[in-house]
């Protein structure tokens, strides 16, 4: 394992402060879940997520009770809020995998103190997403019908269309998340499972163990079973936001129909992955002083890919303005000016601000490690991305091809009320994450460690 | 049988507890010691007892009487709170044996599943349209035109089309009242009998009966009789969308009251004076429509040209060739000038007048083009334009040797051809000089629409007429204020005549029995009539009966009722001459003072239509406007010859030079109005406040108001929606007037229009939507709407053979003569269950209409081009919609349909997305009423009622493709070309929807696809649509560049 070496000796700030030993590591993130009391704090920020949760489900329940029409989706405008932020949570969901999976194989050991929180986001990120195709249909009580499986009918899904490949993108990925999560987990769980004095702890940790004892056979598969799973994951990061990217691509709107979406979705969806997980690493490595094992390395990593996916994205709307003048179509070419100049311009420049200009300030060092100044340039990416989505789904959607056909869309508070509801899940969810699981990994921390190292 | 089977068990009971007896007071002591889950068990004991089997049986408990004579709070909480708990019991109930009988002998002609066809006729205004109604299983469902008659030729207007809505609407009075409480028709003829019978000793004198505009020579007939029987008695007339001024004006012209009809299709030039002959309410329009269509041919070597001078938007503005916009109260002076221009005596050439220079070229150009075509021209004066108008328009006609060519003279169609403004008038006076003893309001709404200066509803209020009766279909504004009101029949459930236009009579048979035993005009005459009650059929054949001179009765019957219309009534042309000197003068309005039009509303007329749900939703023709009426503005000042505000212009009049400035800064400017601000218009002291909305082409310094809001009692529909402007207009000036003044409120009001934008124009280019040439143009490059079409092979997927199937279905809309009447959208929804979605939804944009017609305006916002596109789906081969849906539910069939499969959406709207002329629906909400019986009366049985999360579209009419393949392939033949029509085709009164199959080469619609105006919507999207457009051709005057 001499690629830990690497990243400890080429960088001067370390993945892990010095002084720490494999007992000091395995304590000090095992003691969050098993010996330190739970903060009042900790009670206030969950309570208020759960609220929110209950408001999602109050406003599903009155949304299943009448329909869709509650929301301000019309015709022109057939998809609002629900795909925007399928979208955006799907994106969101990327960082995860991406940290796990590709830097695992690019052997960037780097990505071991946040890779398990950053996975147990993406879970958390995609099962917000998954809520909302479900939720937006006309029916959503047929809305397994878009999943192909034997009936009496004798009816199979329209295999042509990409909401069928969101399906399978979407549940593949998930299925591969969640158990990349849990096999990682594995090792972790047989820790907190000896550790812990509850006996119900340790029956349920030791249930989740799967009988982990750590010994070399256990090891040398785990090894492979991660390996194979990362191998997996990979090709996953860019496909599901590739699929995703399909569902514009493949229509006709203007603004949709775009063969530069599939690399510029996947590239947004890492930007705000990133953000994301910078969002949540910040104050959580404050309020349970793990600075020593989130560095200020892994703040600057992070920021480094935000600042090179932000200009991959940026390029994607270069090239597609350029296009819009350059076809000479005169619908892609009115879908420019309509967003420069159209009744959604100041969400567009809004965009571009949030999107392309602030995060430049990431190219200064001193901005990069400071975690204040990063908090406020991801919420900014978090917002900007949730703004493409907007100016891609709406914004294209209201003026298409016939001028008599063109509207305009207005949320309606039970939009705001699903949003903010699954935001509301999506915390909750990481709360409940860092009380009961170890959110960082111990096991891989310990391989950080000098003590580590195999002598020759 | 059940009346027995109770009485036996009656007997039984009786048998088996004799004399035991059980009152309230005995089962509230029985009940009074328990409580709670044992209450109700006690209660069941109690009622399982025999005791409690016979109180029941006895139906009202003897305690019942107790409440009676002496009320106790006590008893009566006492009472009040056992029958709660009783009602459970009693609601328990065996359902009785009634036994059903099935067909023995099946009813003649009828096969369940198969609709029949019956001529009848709907009237609005006196003129009859005649019609053919769909009844499916004795359900009348949907109206189609009777294509054998002439005035309809298979076309409908809108108002027929919406009539079965009213026949099936659940708000309609559904009993006879006698101040607000159920009473039956016996009741009437009791309290009526006194009345009549104290009217005989004075023939009458205190009797009037105020109609609508008769037509019916039946009613007529009972009406003379009547007058006979009481020759005091007064029969008034009032609409408040009269013709008075036609009738003025004939009058003035020929000394008599005759009707004028016009022959279109053999005018060149058609010049209109503000008259909307293209549109639904005016006489003959279905008709006209169709005959204008036919001649505006491009092909054919003799397209006619229309000039229109119009004081406000109309759709026979927007099919105009030359338009120009002018205040009413100035048309009377191109009206002259015209006239001058032609020689006719007496008419002098507009001289100094500003509005009538700037339209000096216009005239003139028109007066060259008119006397060039004399004899095949016409002059057509708008109803509201004053009688001169009229006259000046008879005498043009009559100079240019038009008459027995294009224009015809007829007797009128109005049985009581009086001035009707006068009649009302007369009828008020006599109230308030307290000469009227009873008065019954037939069919009309005075209360509501009559001209505000003669404050008809204070007048009914406080008159203290004695007795008042109200026949009406709603329980409305004047039935509020007559004791008695009697719940009308609709004409689909009463029999009756009327006259067509042309005079030629229908018989008007019912589809249905009353649904809620109303009764019509002619029941509620007979009766007045006396002695004995007569039917409405009775009415109507013994009236013909006495016409009928031929030895048949029987076969004329049944022959007048099959066609429906009787053969030998329709007028014969009258030789008339018309005067054409010694015409008084109108006095020039200020040109500074603003104008008010009052216009009947395009959707829902004077307002009797206000709860008619397809007509509120109904786009108005030109500004697209649906639920409401707002004030229509003009953009700005009139810039007929390309100038802008405050320009000093230079004219040329006939040699003569003149110099004057335009009116002021434009309105909307000047106000610093924009749509949906609030106004308050102020009329002679007279105060209403209303939303404004800038319409393209409106006349500047003038303001249109729609009638037939603002409803107070129209029913859950209409009640409340829009804005009521009769309170503004007057007896004397009840069309336009000037003084009006208006100031801006600062509030805005939403309004809800289905076609936001209405250019073709965006900021980086035009779009190719609506193609348009002129005459000229057309000939040299006779191709200019085709478009160079991605190749077939250009797809991912396999294409399919469709030219190796029987049938291959496909639509060609001809853009040059729909002229935007809005009927099809009507029909659609009349034949596919269209669910209205109300005001709310329509703003944010969620109305259901299959097929829409959008309207574009295309220049100078002071006096645009407009044009029309009808839309519907457009069943593309490659269909954009059909490979986004993830479940399916869009599929095409092999003769090239792009099916909805209801069962199988389950609502993603991706279809709709990715549609690119945004045809498709959704039922965002549960838009369907699924409760409410009369309107599960009316639907279609063949088309699926969709429920909530289904998208929906228009399908070529699916379930008519589908009936006519199975009777084709039953008789082993196949469909023939125009055999089956869709419905919008079918109601189309200007033939420009023409449906059928491609595959063969002879149909209609296949020779229309050849033609080289025939062009693809968004073609280069290589969407292969199946319904394409020909394009618009305009026919301008060269002389006349506007």
């Amino acid at each position: 394992m001499d690629h830990q070496q690497e990243s400890t000796t080429n960088n001067q700030t370390p993945v892990i402060e010095p002084g720490y030993t494999f007992g000091t590591v395995t304590d000090k993130i095992s003691s969050i879940v098993l010996t330190r009391p739970t903060s009042s704090g900790w009670f206030v920020g969950f309570g208020v997520a759960f609220l929110l949760t209950m408001m999602m489900l109050y406003a599903i329940g009155y949304l299943f009770v009448k329909g869709v029409g509650i929301w301000g989706v019309t015709i022109p405008i057939g998809w609002g809020f629900a795909i925007i932020n399928f979208v955006w949570w799907i994106g969101i969901g990327h960082a995860g995998t991406l940290i796990s999976a590709i830097l695992l194989l690019l052997r960037q050991s780097w990505r071991n103190s946040i890779n398990r929180f950053a996975e147990a986001m993406t879970l958390f990120a995609v099962s917000a997403a998954g809520i909302f195709p479900l939720i937006h249909v006309g029916r959503p009580w047929l809305a397994y019908w878009l999943f192909p499986y034997p009936n009496s009918m004798g009816v199979w899904p329209q295999f042509r269309s990409p909401l069928i490949w969101d399906v399978f993108a979407v549940s593949t990925y998930a299925t591969i998340s969640l158990l990349f999560w849990f096999v990682g987990l594995v090792p972790d769980l047989a820790t907190l499972r000896d550790r812990s004095t509850n006996r119900a702890a340790k029956i349920v940790y030791g249930m989740l163990a799967l009988g982990w004892r750590g010994s070399a056979r256990h090891w040398d598969r785990y090894e492979t079973a991660y390996l194979l799973l990362a191998g997996l994951a990979t090709p996953l990061v860019l496909s599901v936001h590739t699929v995703v990217s399909f569902d514009f691509a493949v229509g006709i709107v203007p603004g949709w129909h775009t063969t530069i979406f599939p690399p510029y979705f996947v590239a947004g969806a890492i930007y705000s992955g990133f953000a994301m997980v910078l969002m949540l690493a910040i104050p959580i490595r404050k309020l349970y002083g793990l600075e020593d094992f989130i560095t200020e390395l892994h703040l600057q990593n992070a920021a480094k890919v935000m600042l090179a996916t932000g200009l991959i994205v940026g390029y994607g709307y270069i090239i597609e303005a350029f296009m819009g003048w350059y076809s000479g179509n005169r619908y892609d070419a009115f879908t420019l000016w309509n967003r420069l100049h159209g009744p959604y311009k100041w969400e567009y420049y809004a965009l571009l601000i949030c999107n392309i200009v602030i995060p430049q300030v990431l190219w200064i060092k001193k901005l990069r490690s400071s975690p204040i100044a990063l908090f406020f340039v991801s919420l900014v990416v978090l917002v900007g991305m949730w703004l493409e989505r907007f100016i891609i789904v709406v914004v294209s959607l209201h003026r298409d091809f016939l001028t008599s056909s063109w509207g305009m869309y207005y949320p309606t508070r039970w939009d705001w009320m699903t949003y903010i509801g699954t935001i509301g899940m999506f915390l909750a969810a990481m709360f409940l994450f860092v009380r009961i699981l170890p959110m960082i990994s111990i096991f891989e921390m310990r391989t950080l460690l000098p003590e580590a190292e195999v002598k020759e | 049988m059940m009346k027995t089977e109770n009485e036996n068990g009656k007997q039984h009971r009786e048998e088996v507890c004799p004399g035991k007896k059980l009152s309230l007071d005995d089962a509230h002591a029985r009940l009074a010691d328990t409580k709670g889950p044992e209450f109700w068990r006690s209660l069941e004991e109690l009622a399982g007892s025999p005791e409690w089997q016979e109180m029941m049986h006895r139906e009202f408990p003897k305690g019942a009487s107790e409440w009676l004579d002496s009320v106790s709070r006590r008893g009566f909480l006492k009472l009040m709170g056992a029958s709660l708990a009783m009602a459970g019991m009693t609601a328990c109930t065996k359902q009785p044996l009634e036994p059903i009988v099935p067909y023995v002998r099946q009813p003649e002609e009828l096969i369940p599943g198969r609709p029949m066809f019956y001529a009848t006729a709907f009237t609005m205004g006196g003129y009859a349209a005649p019609l053919l109604v769909e009844s499916h299983m004795y359900r009348p469902t949907k109206v189609e035109g009777n294509d054998k008659h002439p005035a309809s030729l298979g076309g409908t207007d809108i108002f027929a089309q919406a009539s079965i809505l009213e026949m099936y609407d659940p708000d309609r009075s559904q009993t006879i009242a006698y101040l607000g409480n159920v009473r039956t028709w016996g009741n009437f003829l009791e309290a009526i009998r006194g009345p009549l019978n104290a009217q005989k000793a004075v023939q009458g004198a205190g009797i009037r009966i105020l109609t609508r505009t008769v037509s019916s020579p039946t009613l007529a007939d009972q009406m003379r009789s009547l007058l006979k029987l009481y020759p005091q008695a007064k029969w008034h007339v009032y609409e408040p969308i009269n013709r008075d001024n036609v009738l003025e004006g004939a009058k003035l012209a020929f000394g008599q009251p005759v009707e004028t009809q016009y022959k279109l299709e053999n005018a060149d030039v058609i010049v209109s004076l503000d008259a909307d002959f293209l549109s639904a309410g005016f006489p003959g329009n279905v008709r006209y429509i169709r005959d204008f269509a036919k001649r505006r041919d491009p092909d054919s070597g003799k397209m006619s040209r229309l000039y229109v001078v119009e004081s406000t938007t109309s759709a026979t503005g927007a099919k105009a060739d030359h338009r120009l916009p002018m205040r009413a109260t100035e048309i009377h002076s191109i009206a002259r000038d015209l006239a001058a221009r032609l020689g006719i005596g007496g008419a002098k050439a507009g001289d100094g007048d500003a509005e009538a220079l700037l339209s000096a070229n216009f005239s003139t150009c028109a007066a060259l083009d008119l006397r060039s075509h004399a004899g095949s021209s016409v002059v057509i004066a708008g109803d509201h334009q004053p009688p001169v108008v009229h006259v000046l328009a008879h005498a043009v006609n009559q100079a240019l040797g038009n008459v027995g060519k294009t224009v015809f003279y007829t007797d009128p169609v109005d049985s009581n051809p009086v001035n009707q403004t006068e009649s009302l008038k007369d009828l008020v006076a006599d109230m308030h000089a307290g000469k009227v003893d009873l008065l019954i309001v037939i069919d009309g709404n005075p209360a509501y629409d009559a001209p505000a200066d003669l404050n008809f509803a204070d007048a009914l209020k406080n008159t203290n007429i004695p007795l008042r009766v109200h026949l009406g279909l709603y329980q409305d504004e004047t039935a509020e204020l007559c004791q008695w009101h009697i719940n009308e029949a609709h004409y689909l459930e009463a029999w009756g005549d009327t006259r067509a236009y042309d005079g030629t009579v229908s018989i008007v048979q019912p589809l249905i029995a009353p649904l809620y035993s109303g009764k019509s005009a002619y029941e509620l005459l007979a009766t007045l009539a006396g002695p004995s009650e007569t039917t409405g059929y009775e009415a109507v054949q013994s009236y013909w009966k006495k016409q009928h001179s031929g030895a048949d009765f029987e076969m004329f019957w049944r022959k007048s009722l099959n066609d429906g219309w009787i053969e030998g009534t329709t007028f014969a042309p009258k030789q008339v001459s018309a005067r054409t000197v010694g015409l008084p003068a109108i006095e020039p309005t200020p040109q500074n003072s603003i104008e008010i039009n009052f216009r009947r509303d395009p959707s829902i007329h004077d307002g009797r239509f206000s709860n008619n749900g397809w007509l509120q939703e109904l786009p108005k023709p030109m500004s697209k406007m649906t639920w409401d009426n707002p004030v229509l503005i003009g953009p700005g000042t009139v810039s007929f010859l390309g100038l802008k505000s405050e320009d000093l212009i230079h004219l040329d009049v006939d040699g003569k030079k003149v110099t004057v400035p335009l009116i002021g800064p434009t309105m909307t400017e000047r106000l610093g109005l924009k749509s949906e601000d609030m106004i308050e218009i102020e009329l002679n002291g007279k105060k209403v406040t209303a939303p404004v909305w800038v319409q393209a082409g409106h006349p500047d310094n003038s303001i249109t108001v729609f009638l037939g809001y603002g409803r107070r009692r129209a029913g859950r529909v209409g009640t409340g929606t829009g804005f009521d402007f009769y309170p503004l207009r007057d007896s004397a000036e009840p069309w336009f007037t000037v003084g009006v003044s208006l100031r801006k409120t600062g509030e805005t009001y939403k309004l809800a229009t289905t076609q936001g934008y209405q250019t073709m124009d965006t900021p980086v280019g035009q779009r190719p939507l609506v193609r348009t040439a002129n005459l000229e143009e057309y000939h040299k490059e006779p191709e200019f709407a085709r478009e160079e079409e991605p190749p077939k092979e250009l797809t991912l997927y396999q294409p399919y053979p469709y030219e190796k199937e029987p049938y291959a279905w496909g639509m060609a809309i001809d853009l040059n003569s729909c002229v935007g009447c809005n009927n099809c959208i009507v029909a659609c929804q009349s034949e596919n269950n269209i669910a209205v979605v109300g005001k709310e939804q329509v703003v944010i944009g969620r109305h259901m209409h299959w097929i829409r017609v959008d309207a574009y305006y295309q220049g100078d916002r002071d006096n645009p081009k407009a044009y029309f596109q009808p839309v519907p789906c457009m069943q593309c081969e490659n269909a954009p919609c059909e490979v986004v849906c993830p479940v399916g539910a869009t599929v095409h069939s092999s003769e090239g349909l792009n099916d909805m499969v209801y069962n199988r959406c389950v609502g993603t709207r991706y279809c709709s997305n990715n549609c690119p002329y945004k045809v498709r629906r959704f039922n965002f909400l549960l838009f369907q009423d699924w409760e409410t019986p009369q309107l599960k009366m009316m639907r279609n049985p063949d088309v699926t009622v969709r429920s909530r999360g289904v998208m929906e579209k228009c399908t070529y009419c699916v379930q008519r493709i589908s009936e006519h393949r199975i009777d084709s392939e039953r008789e082993d033949r196949k469909i023939a070309d125009g055999e089956l029509q869709t419905a919008c085709q079918q109601s189309c009164p200007a033939n420009a929807i023409i449906f059928g199959n491609i595959n063969d080469p002879n149909s209609r619609v296949s020779k229309l696809k050849s033609n080289p105006r025939n062009y693809s919507l968004l073609a280069d999207l290589n969407t292969r649509p199946r319904t394409t457009y020909l394009a618009e051709i305009r026919n301008p005057n060269e002389e006349l560049k506007t």
